[in-house]
C-alpha cells in the first residue's frame, strides 16, 4: 500500500478517535456544562452542609448561576465555608439568602440563592449573611419524635411501663 | 505428604516465573530504551497503526454495538421494576465509559491485534529475519518491536473511545427507539451522572494502560517464541491467554485505585 493511502487510513482512524472522544465528552459527559464566563467568588458560612460536594450547582427560581468551588472549614466558628463561583452577568442584593436544598427526594443537593431587595449587589469576594443549613433527615426525624412526645408528655407518663 | 521431590519441581516453577517476570521487565526496558525511532522514522509507527488499528476497527465497533444493544435490554429490564427507565442512559454510560469501553476493547485486542503481533514477530524469529537484522547491524528491538509497541499503544485508547461511543449509541437505539425511552430524558441523566475527568478520562488512562500491557505482552511472546510453527503456535495463545488475564487483573486494580474515594 502507497504511503500516501496509509496516511489517509491513519488520519481517519485518528479522527474517529477524535471525534468518539470528543462525543463521549461533551454527549456523555458533562463538559458543555462547563462554561468559561468570567465568575466572581462569593462565600457563604453554614453551620450544616450536609451531603453538598464541590461543583455543585447554585440556582437562583431554578436556574443555574454559579457552581460550588470549594469546602473548608473555619477552625475558629467550627462553620463550614462554601466558596461560590458566580457567573458574571448575574448580580445579587446585598441582602440574598442562601439556603441548602435537594433536588426531588433523593436527588443532589445544591445551594438556593433567593435574592433579597436591597439595592446594593453583592461585591466579589463579600459573604452572604443569611445562610440556612442543608435538612438533615436524622435531626428532623428527632425533632419530631421529641415533639411528638412532649406533645402528649403527661398522660404517657402515667400509663404503665407494660403499656408501651 | 508432599515427596521432596514435588517441593523441588515447586521452586524450580517459582524460580521460572521470577525469572519469566524479570526478562520480560529487561524486555520492556530495551523497548523504551529503542523507542527514540519513533521521533525518527514516524512512518513506522503510522504504519503500524494502520496495521493494529484500523484493521481492529470493524470487530471493535460491532461489538461496542451489540454489546450497547444488551445493555440498553438488560439494564431495561432491571431499572423498570424500579420504575426509574430514564436513568438507563446513566447506566449504559457508566458501565460503557468506566469498564466494558476499555476492558472488552482490550480483550479483543488482545484476540485481534495481539495474536498477529506475536505470529508476526515468531514466524520472523523462526525465518531468522531478526537474526539477519542484527548481522546487518540493524536493531530489531528498534526496527520492529518499538514500532509496534507505540502503534499499539495509540491504537488502543482510540479504539476504547469509539467502542464507547458505538456503545452508548447502541444503547440509545434500543432504549430510545425500541422501547420508547423519552429520549431527553435519556441524554440529561447521562450528562448529570457522567463526569468529564472521574469517569470518561479515567476510562481513557485505563485503555491506555491495558495497551500497553497487551501489546507488550503480545511482542515478548513472540520475541520469546521458539522457532518452530508449534513454537509460534503456543505463543500466540500464551499471549491472548496472559494478555486477558493481565488486563482483567489490572482493571481490578485500577478501578481500585481510581474509584475509591
Amino acid at each position: 500500500m502507497s504511503n500516501e493511502k496509509t496516511d489517509w487510513w491513519v488520519g481517519l482512524f485518528v479522527l474517529l478517535g477524535a471525534i468518539a472522544l470528543t462525543f463521549l465528552a461533551l454527549r456523555a459527559g458533562n463538559l458543555s456544562s462547563f462554561s468559561f464566563a468570567p465568575t466572581y467568588s462569593l462565600t457563604a458560612k453554614f453551620d450544616n452542609i450536609g451531603g453538598l460536594k464541590v461543583r455543585a450547582p447554585v440556582k437562583s427560581a431554578g436556574v443555574v448561576v454559579g457552581r460550588v468551588a470549594s469546602i473548608t472549614l473555619d477552625e475558629k466558628t467550627f462553620q463550614a465555608v462554601v466558596t461560590l463561583h458566580m457567573q458574571k452577568s448575574y448580580q445579587f442584593p446585598l441582602d440574598s439568602s442562601a439556603r441548602i436544598l435537594t433536588s426531588g427526594l433523593l436527588g443532589e443537593q445544591y445551594i438556593g440563592l433567593e435574592p433579597g431587595g436591597d439595592d446594593a449587589a453583592l461585591a466579589a469576594g463579600a459573604t452572604i449573611k443569611l445562610t440556612q443549613s442543608a435538612i438533615v433527615l436524622e435531626s428532623l426525624i428527632s425533632q419530631f419524635l421529641y415533639g411528638q412526645a412532649e406533645k402528649q408528655g403527661s398522660p404517657q407518663a402515667t400509663t404503665p411501663p407494660a403499656a408501651k | 505428604m508432599t515427596s521432596p521431590k514435588g517441593i523441588a519441581a515447586l521452586g524450580a516453577a517459582v524460580r521460572k516465573r521470577v525469572i519469566g517476570l524479570g526478562v520480560f521487565t529487561r524486555f520492556f526496558i530495551r523497548l523504551l530504551a529503542a523507542s527514540s525511532i519513533v521521533f525518527k522514522r514516524p512512518r513506522l509507527v503510522s504504519q503500524q497503526i494502520h496495521f493494529i488499528g484500523n484493521h481492529s476497527l470493524l470487530i471493535i465497533a460491532v461489538s461496542g454495538l451489540f454489546v450497547g444493544f444488551v445493555l440498553g435490554l438488560q439494564g431495561y429490564y432491571t431499572l423498570n421494576r424500579y420504575g426509574s427507565e430514564e436513568a438507563l442512559g446513566l447506566l449504559v454510560a457508566l458501565s460503557l465509559t468506566r469498564e466494558l469501553g476499555p476492558v472488552v476493547t482490550a480483550l479483543l485486542f488482545a484476540g485481534r491485534a495481539g495474536t498477529s503481533l506475536t505470529a508476526e514477530i515468531g514466524l520472523m524469529r523462526a525465518g531468522e529475519q531478526l537474526a539477519a537484522m542484527e548481522v546487518m547491524a540493524v536493531d530489531p528491538a528498534r526496527r520492529v518491536l518499538a514500532p509496534r509497541f507505540w502503534g499499539g499503544v495509540i491504537a488502543m485508547p482510540v479504539l476504547a473511545a469509539v467502542f464507547s461511543m458505538v456503545g452508548i449509541l447502541g444503547g440509545w437505539i434500543v432504549g430510545v427507539l425500541l422501547i420508547g425511552i423519552d429520549t431527553g430524558a435519556f441524554w440529561s441523566q447521562m450528562q448529570s451522572g457522567v463526569d468529564v475527568w472521574k469517569d470518561v478520562m479515567n476510562g481513557v488512562i485505563k485503555s491506555i494502560v491495558f495497551g500497553v500491557a497487551v501489546t507488550l505482552i503480545a511482542l515478548f511472546e513472540g520475541w520469546q517464541a521458539r522457532p518452530t510453527p508449534e513454537g509460534v503456535a503456543r505463543a500466540t495463545t500464551r499471549t491472548v491467554v496472559a494478555g486477558s488475564l493481565a488486563v482483567l487483573g489490572l482493571d481490578f486494580l485500577l478501578t481500585a485505585l481510581m474509584f475509591s474515594n
